[in-house]
Formats: structure tokens, C-alpha cells, sequence
């Protein structure tokens, strides 16, 4: 029974990390009808703005520059990079998806590849291969509940994340912009027509997203704190799998997938050989789609898929 | 000209025999030592350290008179060849240092990549080479001419279970490793059988494996948690490393972390920090808290080059020694190149208790591959890799 609790745990500090990175891939693929190939890679760019900015605030500290608490430099990374990320994910949309937005599908789809790989490489000649140590930013404390070990930062990363997913959720429910993102994602070809300016709402959905993916970036440095550039792209594609899953457009549908993937990720690895844990994960989720093609949350659609 | 070169020869002939009594063209003067090293390519820094440590070696050698060998003095000439860390430049080098150069014996190459295929020019044209730094079987495997001055990793999962087992008193092992990568799949499976040849069945209590580039291993550290290992032995590298020391002591794991070879990075304490401190490694060698023959190797390479000499240098000074104790036990040098290279290779197959600063080893006929302790090492409170003690086959 220990064992099991510490695994749910486990998998929900694990599935907080799809459900944002997914949101984004969700969010995208509801207003724009394509994917972006590189949110994995801005989630690892994220991760690094924030490794840059912690490690720049806890320097200045302890250099006696500025004197702050390590919780206001955590809070001050986490929003820096999410800004800063945001900006990265709207230049994204700007340079890479704007031009190309009547191009084939395709051409769009190889677009975030390439960003991807671009991002990746960069990185690599920029700040070269060897891995980077994301800085602890508030001492880790362990907690012994029974023998379900938590550490302040996993309840940290799984609060926060919960509350970030909450915060989307009230904005797309209940805003006028979340509003148009919804309209977006009912009717591609009409909505625009009646006023809604498309490019705004489309660096809209990618700055959203890409703050998301750099909340899970420096979280991830929190709980995993080996950075390295090629990161971005597992979690990446499993994230993409969580947003097809949870529906497309749905912000509940895409978390519960996510900590699905989580869960999955994690339980697989307990009960069989970790070699198995793709091959199970995914057979379920296949199984899953068998069901549900539209995911858990997604409505059936016309629009011709923009791929 | 041709007169004048004859009359050269003649008279470099007498001022030969004027010198030194007999000078006949069978016996020479001076022995020659080819270095076999990555001076560039990807791994410079190795080229670098073998380097360093062979001329360090004949400097030594050459200033106190030469090398002893059945009562004559000979100077040593080193022929170094850059192999460019690539396969096929080491095998040429090789060629050319037996052909051409006609060296007594060759020192390198270091990594496997290079030692494999050039192993096979030595074995094929009867010349001894010694690798410091391969431990690839396949290196030495069915080359009686191939020999190496480090263990193999078959040893290192044996040396992990008797360490802890001496040092501990555990009978409960956890091992970690990645299924999907050779050298930590291999250890795994040493030290689970060496493991439970000495502690029976099941006592290797959690068994858990992960694939390359996982970073979260809460899963299976929780099973091992809670499986009542007493000790954690992984064998990964020092960026998996970093995470798994980490997320084990999150969980509420409180026993030892041990290693391998792989662990011995400077990269390492950069990425773990704390999580390291305290843990134990195998490895050839540890430069803090070296004490005798190898604090002097470390202090007189510090002296001359400015940093601490690293594995890669210390295997090489002792494949060198390896090559003098071979020579002098050869008890004569005859000229005949072939007939020295034979008699080289039969008493470096008879190398018993050799006191390398690496270790002590003795290698047994029929197989180029010492038997010689690995160094543990334990990571101290400041993050230095610091000497614990030796564990022996």
C-alpha cells in the first residue's frame, strides 16, 4: 500500500509536466488546426531561461547585490522565464507559422520541426554539450507521511501546476479572449469573418502555451535538475500524445490525459520491466482512441484538419 | 659519393669501436618504445596524458643512465605516433612503428575504439602492445601479443560485491542500471551473479532497469525503497547519476550509493552536489589521499605539467613499467628484433605481482589481461574523489 501511494505521488509530480506541456500542444492545435512540433523544444527553452535567471538572482544574492528569500527568487524565475518564454513562443508563430498560415499542412508541420531542431542545435553550440545543473533555488525538506516519502518542492510543482491548469481554465471559460479562442476552435473559417482578428488570437494561444511549457521547464529543473538539450523532445511527443487524447480544445480533457500519461509512465514501471513502459502506456492509449477517437473531451469535427 | 659514404660508414665504425669496445650492428644501444596516442581528434586530452607520462617516463629512464637489462645499459627512444582518435590512423600508425621504426613494443592505443583494430597489426606481426586504458575484451581476446594495464569490466561487479560485503556486512542488494546500454547492462550483470555467489539466491532484492535518456526513476526507486535493500549499486553515468542520487534520498533511501568507473568525472560533483557526498566508486585510481610511488607520480607530473594526472596517465606510466619489468626479466637484448618482441611478450605473460601505481597485477599465460585491484574510492564531504581502499579479486 506504500509502494502505491508513493507512486501516485510519483506520477502526479511526472503527469504535471505533460499536462502543461500538453496544454499548449491543445491549445494551438484548437484554435490553428496545427501542431507545433517545437513546443517540446520551447519547454526545454523555457527550462534554460529559467536555469539563466536563477542561477543569475541567486549570484547577485549571494554576492550581496540584492538580498532576497530563495521563495521570492523561485517566483521571480518561474514568471521571468514564463514571460520571457512567451515572448519566444509568439516570435515562433511570427516568424515560423504566420507566413506559411495558407501554405500546404504540410509545410506548416515540417515548420516546427525544424524550429525544433534549430532551438535543439543552438543550444548545443551556444552553451555546448556538457549538461547544465539547475540551481536550488529553496532547500528541499522531506517529509515522511507513514512511509510515503514528499518533498516540499513535488507539492510545490504539483500545487502550482494544478493552479496554473485552473487559472487557463477560467480564462478560456471566462473571458472575452478565451472566449474568441473558443469561437476559433468551434469554427475556423467563420469566426475570423465576424471580427476576430486570427493573428492575434493565434500569438495569443502560443504565448499561453509556451508560459506554460516554461512553468513546466523550471519546475522540471526543480525536480530533475540535469538540463540538457534534447530534453524537449520526449516529453514533447508524449505531451502531443496527452493533447490528442484529452480532446482538442479541451483544457479538463487535456489535463486529465496528462496525468494519465503520468500515472501510466510510472505504474507500468512498478508492476513490469521499465523496457515495457512505451509499449504498455501506448498500447492503452491506442485502445483508448479505438473508443474515443475524439479523445476524452473532444467534440467531432468538419473543419478539415490543418496538418 | 658512394667513395664518401662507405668511408663514412667506416669511420662512424671505428669511432663506434673506439667508444665502447664492441659495437657489432647486432646489439644496439638504444631501445625503441612506440607510443600509439589520440594526440588530436576527439579525445585530445587523453593523447595528452599519455604523452606526457611516456616522456616523463624515458626522461627518468635516460637520465639515470638508461635501462638495466642483463647488465648493460640502454637508452630508451620514444617513437610517438598521433592515432587522431580515429580506427584506421591507429592501425597505420601501428604498421608504421613495427615496420619501419622497429620498435621493441608499443604503449597505446588508449580508448577501444582504437585498441581493437590495432591490436590485430600487433598480434599479426608478432609485436607486444600494451593498452593502458581499454577494457574492452575484445581487445586482448585470442591476441597473445595484446596485453592491458587496467582491469575489465567483468571485474568490476565482483570487486563492487566484496567491497560492500567486507566493508558493510550488507546481504540485501538494489541494483539500477540502463537496459538499453552495454557497459551498465554488463556491470549489472556481474555484480547480480558475483552478488549471489556470495550472499545465495535472492539477495539481489530489487533488480530495476530503465532505458537511456530517462530522467525519472521514482518508480522503480520506490520499489527498491521499499524492497529492503540495504545498498544501491548503479552503474551509469555521471549525468544519470546526479539524478538518481537524488531522487533516491527524496524517496526516503538512506543506504550507501556505489558505482563504477563510469562515475569517475570531473562533471560529476558539479551535477550532484550533496546527493554525492558520501557515495563509493570502483575505479583504476584515485589522486587525492595517494600515498608511496604514486603520490610521487602525481606530485612530479603536477610539478612539470600543472595539473593532476588523470587515470588515463597513470595506466599509461604503469603499462611502461610493465614494458621495463618485461624487458629486464627478458634478462638480453640480441638485435634480432623478432626474437626480443618474443622474448618480450613471453615475460610480460609471466608479469607476477607487478607493483603498478595503479594497482598490483599479474597477468596469467594465455591471456594479456591483468588481474590487479580496483581502487575504491569515496566521495568526501567536499566532493573530492578520494582514495578508500583497494578491493582484489
Amino acid at each position: 500500500m506504500d509502494t502505491f501511494l508513493q507512486n501516485v505521488v510519483n506520477a502526479l509530480q511526472w503527469g504535471s509536466f505533460y499536462a502543461l506541456i500538453a496544454l499548449g500542444y491543445s491549445m494551438v492545435y484548437g484554435v490553428l488546426m496545427l501542431f507545433n512540433f517545437a513546443h517540446g523544444d520551447i519547454f526545454m527553452v523555457g527550462s534554460y531561461i529559467g536555469f539563466f535567471i536563477a542561477t543569475g538572482l541567486i549570484g547577485l544574492s549571494t554576492l550581496g547585490i540584492i538580498s532576497l528569500p530563495g521563495w521570492v527568487i523561485l517566483i521571480l524565475t518561474i514568471l521571468i522565464a514564463m514571460i520571457l518564454t512567451s515572448f519566444v513562443g509568439m516570435l515562433v508563430e511570427r516568424i515560423g507559422y504566420r507566413p506559411l498560415r495558407n501554405a500546404p499542412r504540410a509545410s506548416a508541420a515540417i515548420t516546427g520541426l525544424m524550429i525544433g531542431i534549430i532551438f535543439e542545435t543552438a543550444n548545443l553550440y551556444l552553451l555546448g554539450a556538457s549538461r547544465r545543473k539547475f540551481p536550488e533555488i529553496i532547500d528541499t525538506s522531506i517529509f515522511q507521511i507513514g512511509n510515503v516519502s514528499l518533498t516540499n518542492t513535488k507539492i510545490f510543482i504539483v500545487i502550482i501546476s494544478l493552479l496554473f491548469m485552473l487559472a487557463l481554465n477560467q480564462f478560456i471559460q471566462h473571458t472575452k479572449w478565451g472566449m474568441a479562442i473558443r469561437a476559433m476552435a468551434y469554427d475556423f473559417t467563420v469566426v475570423p469573418l465576424m471580427g476576430v482578428p486570427v493573428n492575434t488570437i493565434a500569438a495569443l494561444t502560443f504565448g499561453l502555451g509556451s508560459a506554460l511549457a516554461a512553468a513546466a521547464g523550471v519546475f522540471y529543473g526543480m525536480a530533475y535538475p540535469v538540463l540538457d538539450p534534447y530534453m524537449g523532445i520526449e516529453y514533447g511527443w508524449k505531451s502531443f500524445v496527452a493533447a490528442i487524447l484529452g480532446g482538442r480544445g479541451s483544457v479538463i480533457g487535456t489535463v486529465i490525459a496528462g496525468f494519465l500519461m503520468g500515472f501510466l509512465d510510472i505504474f507500468v514501471a512498478t508492476y513490469f520491466p521499465s523496457t515495457m513502459r512505451n509499449l504498455i502506456s501506448f498500447s492503452i492509449i491506442l485502445v483508448i482512441l479505438t473508443f474515443r477517437p475524439h479523445g476524452f473531451f473532444g467534440r467531432a469535427y468538419s473543419a478539415q484538419l490543418r496538418l | 659519393m658512394e667513395r664518401k659514404s662507405k668511408y663514412l660508414v667506416i669511420s662512424i665504425l671505428m669511432i663506434c669501436a673506439i667508444l665502447l669496445g664492441a659495437c657489432g650492428p647486432a646489439a644496439p644501444q638504444t631501445i625503441k618504445i612506440g607510443v600509439n596516442a589520440p594526440i588530436t581528434g576527439d579525445i585530445p586530452k587523453v593523447g595528452e596524458g599519455t604523452k606526457f607520462a611516456a616522456e616523463m617516463w624515458a626522461e627518468d629512464i635516460n637520465a639515470a643512465g638508461g635501462l638495466e637489462i642483463g647488465g648493460k645499459k640502454y637508452q630508451v627512444e620514444l617513437i610517438i605516433e598521433d592515432n587522431e582518435s580515429k580506427a584506421e590512423s591507429a592501425v597505420a600508425a601501428n604498421t608504421k612503428m613495427i615496420t619501419q621504426d622497429e620498435v621493441l613494443i608499443i604503449i597505446g592505443p588508449q580508448a577501444s575504439k582504437q585498441a581493437v583494430p590495432a591490436g590485430q597489426v600487433a598480434n599479426d606481426n608478432k609485436t607486444p602492445m600494451i593498452s593502458p586504458w581499454s577494457t574492452n575484451p575484445n581487445t586482448t581476446l585470442n591476441r597473445p601479443w595484446v596485453f592491458r594495464a587496467c582491469f575489465l569490466d567483468d571485474f568490476q561487479g565482483p570487486a563492487v560485491a566484496n567491497f560492500v560485503t567486507e566493508e558493510f556486512g550488507f546481504t540485501k542488494a538494489a541494483v539500477l542500471y540502463d537496459i538499453a546500454s552495454d557497459y551498465p547492462k554488463g556491470l549489472a550483470e556481474f555484480f547480480k551473479k558475483a552478488w549471489e555467489g556470495l550472499h545465495g539466491a535472492g539477495s539481489v532484492v530489487a533488480y530495476e532497469s530503465f532505458t537511456t535518456k530517462d530522467t525519472d526513476f521514482s518508480a522503480q526507486l520506490t520499489k527498491i525503497r521499499d524492497s529492503g535493500a540495504e545498498f544501491l549499486f548503479t552503474p551509469q553515468y555521471y549525468n544519470e547519476v546526479a539524478l538518481i542520487a537524488q531522487q533516491a534520498h527524496q524517496l526516503g533511501f538512506t543506504g550507501p550509493i556505489v558505482g563504477s568507473d563510469s562515475w569517475g568525472s570531473a562533471e560529476l560533483i558539479p551535477l550532484c552536489g550533496e546527493d554525492c557526498y558520501g557515495a563509493f566508486f570502483t575505479t583504476h585510481y584515485a589522486a587525492a589521499g595517494a600515498t608511496g610511488a604514486t603520490k610521487a607520480f602525481i606530485d612530479a607530473y603536477n610539478a612539470k605539467h600543472g595539473y593532476i594526472p588523470d587515470d588515463v596517465a597513470a595506466l599509461t606510466w604503469d603499462a611502461f613499467n610493465l614494458a621495463k619489468k618485461a624487458m629486464e626479466d627478458c634478462g638480453k637484448i640480441t638485435g634480432d628484433i623478432a626474437a626480443d618482441r618474443a622474448c618480450v611478450k613471453d615475460a610480460l605473460s609471466k608479469v607476477t605481482g607487478f607493483e603498478g601505481i595503479t594497482g598490483t597485477m599479474t597477468f596469467t599465460p594465455g591471456s594479456g589481461d591483468p588481474s590487479k585491484c580496483a581502487v575504491i574510492v569515496k566521495i568526501s564531504d567536499k566532493g573530492e574523489f578520494t582514495f578508500y581502499k583497494q578491493s582484489c579479486p
